[in-house]
């Protein structure tokens, strides 16, 4: 009976995993094909890869999603850090209700909604105060800042309320302000919610595509903003190259960040004992 | 006022008054360009006051957008076909993500966590991206293709892409993750020597599911169904890559009335009535993760 079920389960496990993980292995075996037809094998070649390099254009979308992912990423860090602060530490302010509901709403919106609404503030800020003059990185950045603030709110929240206030409160009873009660006690405690938070964040920023369409201008587009273009009209074997590399660069960051969180996670449990 | 009040006050005026901008003033512009007409001009819709017109006429508003809405029936059709596609999607992505929560679920907790680290890894890597590894299995010379034409299963290559089948495939496969994440944390509470004893009282194992796990675990089947439903309804680039040209999800029309037609008072409009479906599910969802943030204090 329980070896019938174990079998039932890791059949499961099985399934769901290739499912998850056949689609992206493909493009990375059909990066290497020689062939310009996508679907017949034509060789191994790195000649996708050569042409990427040579691309002037992806570069420098890629440089500009870059920048733009790690300015967005570190403000909406500190903002979401404080309104994370806010939400598990202040107790009762006014306003507190639509507050809330502000930080709860991005995460669920449709993008198209988000997009779209920013859009039209930037172009009535530009007609009342001729703020911002055109649209492109900065307004991109101020898009992806309000919704990943979000992201890095809910995750500080959740740390800090599993958290033993007691070691907070000695401290004020010692006579620390609140201050710096909160700079030298409680951020170092949440230091690894916050990185999750800012790679959350900046992982936000790189993948979004809806948002940065509504609310770039000529002249700024992004790497998802150029991938789509391109793949709109059919499969290209120099994408496949690209999401190679950025499908590579991504595991390689999220199994080192998982391998760091894990040892030190058992760094932990060992000192506690 | 003392250092420590300035304090409190920074930690909650920063993020507010940042939200109230370029959050729900936002919204309150959608509101007011849902009723204005459009012109062509730059911004292109009027405005609702107009101060240099004479006093009585210097407020507009107009509900054409909504009548038109309403009346037309390719933005009918889309919101339908969203809604259809929204709930076939979810419940198709509760099928395939319930087992394998389970399955994470009654693993020994040394593998657990790897195997958590395996549904979330793909999520971290670009959704766009994702998607269009699709589009490379799929097409009429993709690999599922070319794989069926060469064991001569068939004559002629399968329209699979730019069809409903691939936008359900691709919602299933891109929220795959959202739905396993919260039945896991749901069912990983449980205790199972509940069903053990079941079982040993001559329970079946499909009556012990039936009766014991399921009913158990409806929280993490709300909270996942919902995160799977509310993005899927609002959905673009699914549908704008993997479906047809008949695929009218809403969030593609509202791009494509954006984009293509310029009409922004109709798009706004769009939008708002977008808004007013999800309202509901966001409603039920906010209250699972406000009774689960209970019961952990």
């Amino acid at each position: 009976m329980n070896r019938q079920r174990s079998t039932f389960l890791i059949t499961i496990l099985c399934f769901g995993y290739a499912f998850l993980y056949i689609p992206i292995v493909m493009v990375v075996i059909y990066s290497f094909n020689d062939s310009r037809i996508v679907s017949v094998w034509g060789g191994f070649s790195f000649r996708w890869y050569l042409q990427l390099l040579e691309n002037r254009q992806i570069i420098e979308a890629a440089l500009l999603s870059l920048r733009i992912a790690f300015v967005s990423a570190t403000v909406a860090t500190a903002l979401g850090t404080l309104a994370g602060l806010a939400l598990a530490r202040m107790g009762r302010f006014r306003g507190r209700i639509l507050f809330t509901g502000m930080i709860a709403a991005p995460l669920v919106m449709p993008e198209v909604i988000t997009g779209l609404s920013l859009l039209l503030l930037f172009v009535s800020l530009q007609d009342l105060v001729g703020w911002p003059g055109g649209r492109g990185a900065a307004t991109i950045t101020i898009g992806h800042i309000t919704f990943s603030m979000a992201y890095v709110a809910v995750i500080v929240q959740s740390r800090l309320m599993s958290l033993d206030e007691s070691l907070q409160e000695a401290a004020m009873d010692l006579g620390g302000r609140p201050f710096r009660v909160t700079l030298d006690i409680t951020l170092p405690i949440i230091a690894p919610a916050l990185l999750s938070g800012w790679l959350l964040a900046f992982t936000l920023s790189l993948d979004d595509l809806v948002i940065a369409s509504f609310v770039s201008g000529p002249g700024a587009s992004t790497l998802p903003m150029w991938i789509f273009s391109k793949i709109r009209l059919g499969v290209t074997p120099d994408i496949n190259a690209l999401a190679t590399v950025i499908i590579t660069i991504v595991s390689l960051g999220v199994v080192i960040a998982g391998w760091l969180m894990f040892r030190q996670e058992k760094q932990r449990q060992r000192d506690v004992q | 006022m003392n250092r420590d009040d300035l304090w409190r006050r920074f930690v909650i005026v920063t993020p507010y008054l940042w939200l109230l901008m370029f959050f729900l003033i936002p919204f309150g512009l959608v509101l007011k360009i849902s009723f204005a007409d459009p012109i062509v001009a730059m911004p292109p819709f009027t405005s609702l006051f107009d101060f240099n017109k004479a006093p009585g006429e210097s407020f507009y508003a107009t509900l054409d957008n909504y009548r038109f809405l309403l009346k037309d029936d390719l933005y009918r059709i889309s919101y339908l076909k969203s809604l259809k596609i929204a709930f076939f999607s979810t419940c198709l992505c509760l099928l395939v993500g319930y087992p394998i929560a389970y399955a994470i679920a009654r693993a020994s907790p040394v593998w657990r966590n790897m195997f958590l680290f395996l549904i979330i890894l793909p999520f971290w890597i670009s959704f766009l991206l994702r998607v269009y590894a699709w589009m490379g299995i799929l097409s009429t010379n993709g690999v599922i293709n070319n794989l069926l034409l060469s064991i001569g299963l068939i004559e002629q290559p399968l329209q699979l892409l730019y069809t409903d089948f691939s936008v359900y495939l691709g919602i299933v496969y891109s929220y795959l993750p959202f739905m396993v994440l919260p039945l896991y944390a749901t069912l990983a509470k449980l205790d199972f020597d509940l069903n053990d004893a079941a079982a040993d009282l001559g329970a079946k194992p499909l009556t012990v599911f039936r009766d014991v796990t399921l009913p158990l675990s409806i929280p993490g089947i709300i909270s996942g169904s919902l995160l799977v439903f509310i993005p899927a309804l609002g959905e673009f680039v699914i549908p704008a890559l993997l479906g047809g040209l008949d695929s009218l999800m809403i969030g593609r029309t509202l791009y494509d009335e954006f984009f293509g037609n310029r009409d922004w008072p109709l798009a706004s409009a769009v939008a708002i009535i977008l808004l007013l479906m999800l309202v509901v599910p966001m409603m039920v969802f906010q209250h699972y993760q406000l009774r689960e943030t209970d019961q952990r204090e």
